[in-house]
């Protein structure tokens, strides 16, 4: 899933409060599994801003909404009456559905409520881990599973290097060391030899360095 | 970020009565109010009690909706640690609590305007201790800053 925390209250306060009468859009989807842009975070949210601007004598109207996803057309769809009636949208979901909305609503001022962070995991309840960088060209097949794009600092194709000490990563103690992982996964595979083989440079077009990437599938396009 | 909330006891006057909203566990907290009432033990009047099942059941929003109606102070009131009914209910609501007086200090309210005790069925008397140690709390700190009237400035989206 896309990961994400919520802005601090200060910096959505300093955008909400340009206005009289904000709606807060949540995301039903990825931002409500990382408690960061759901139902409940939208409702807190409200509240807090009403709290703070009632503390600061501001006059301030919030609508709260929350809808199934804010990276499809149909759902925000059904929310264009409320966003009329807005003088300004925050999204509280990633980076993706705050821009949908704004190119949806093209004379309507939208602030993102979050930071969108990464592509990860839920480890366990509260934490949540790194494990795609969406390189648009997987290598997983050739590391036992584990991705030394997303999860080595330097994107090592054929590591480890020599900040890898007892497992941990040099840039953090609490950091695991991919390429430690790999070995060890690779060992507990039988599949030890693959390591023999040396990855070539990869091809970055695939990734960002390719400019924004889109996706066409004939067979569904309309 | 420090709160910046500066009524103090002085401004607040004498004469300041605080609406206190208790949310009380109804296998521990609510069951000791009943003992504090049997016991014919007084506590001010200024305790407004509201049962929920367990304390695990309480969202941040329910804290910040009595917050935002004109409450001056909140009580969390649970089964002592390792007594829940439902294993772990009051711990969910000790870190939940914590959660929401940080949320309270980043819009510069002070957070000793909600507290969490933890007692059990069995203890009237503290929960009137209880009362009265939160509304003396309270009328120090003086009115919420949010004010007793309703927000009128806010419509709400009723779904």
């Amino acid at each position: 899933m896309i990961t994400a925390v919520q802005k601090p209250i200060d910096e959505i306060a300093g955008m909400a409060f340009r206005h009289k009468r904000i709606l807060i859009v949540g995301c039903g989807s990825c931002v409500t599994v990382c408690f960061a842009g759901g139902e409940k975070e939208v409702k807190t949210l409200a509240s807090l801003l009403r709290m703070k601007a009632k503390m600061e004598n501001r006059e301030l109207a919030i609508d709260e909404i929350t809808i199934e996803r804010q990276c499809d057309h149909e759902f925000i769809d059904k929310i264009a009456a409320l966003v009329e009636k807005a003088d300004a949208v925050i999204s509280v979901a990633c980076g993706a559905g705050a821009q949908l909305i704004a190119e949806k609503f093209p004379n309507k001022i939208v602030y993102p409520g979050l930071n969108t962070t990464f592509l990860g995991i839920t480890e366990q309840q509260g934490i949540w881990k790194e494990r795609c960088q969406g390189c648009g060209s997987c290598l997983i097949d050739k590391t036992g599973g584990i991705c030394p794009i997303a999860r080595c600092a330097k994107n090592l194709l054929n590591g480890p290097c020599g900040g890898s000490s007892d497992g941990k990563c040099e840039i953090n103690p609490e950091t695991e060391c991919a390429w430690q992982l790999i070995y060890d996964r690779l060992k507990q595979l039988g599949q030890l030899d693959s390591l023999e083989e040396i990855l070539p440079a990869k091809d970055w077009t695939t990734s960002r360095d390719g400019g924004p990437r889109k996706i066409v599938r004939e067979d569904l396009k309309q | 970020m420090e709160p910046k909330e500066t009524t103090s006891e002085a401004q607040a006057g004498t004469q300041f009565e605080p609406e206190i909203v208790a949310f009380c566990c109804h296998y521990c907290a609510f069951a000791a109010a009943d003992l504090a009432g049997v016991m014919r033990l007084s506590y001010p009047p200024n305790v407004k009690i509201i049962r929920i099942p367990c304390t695990g059941k309480l969202d941040i929003g329910y804290i910040f909706k009595a917050f935002e109606k004109g409450a001056d102070g909140i009580i969390v009131a649970g089964c002592e640690e390792g007594s829940c009914h439902f294993q772990k209910g009051n711990l969910v609501a000790k870190k939940r609590v914590a959660y929401a007086k940080q949320l309270l200090r980043s819009i510069g309210m002070d957070d000793n305007r909600l507290e969490m005790y933890n007692l059990s069925s069995a203890m009237g008397s503290r929960f009137a201790q209880i009362a009265t140690e939160m509304t003396d709390r309270i009328k120090k700190l003086g009115p919420s800053p949010l004010g007793r009237k309703k927000n009128d400035q806010v419509e709400e989206i009723k779904k």
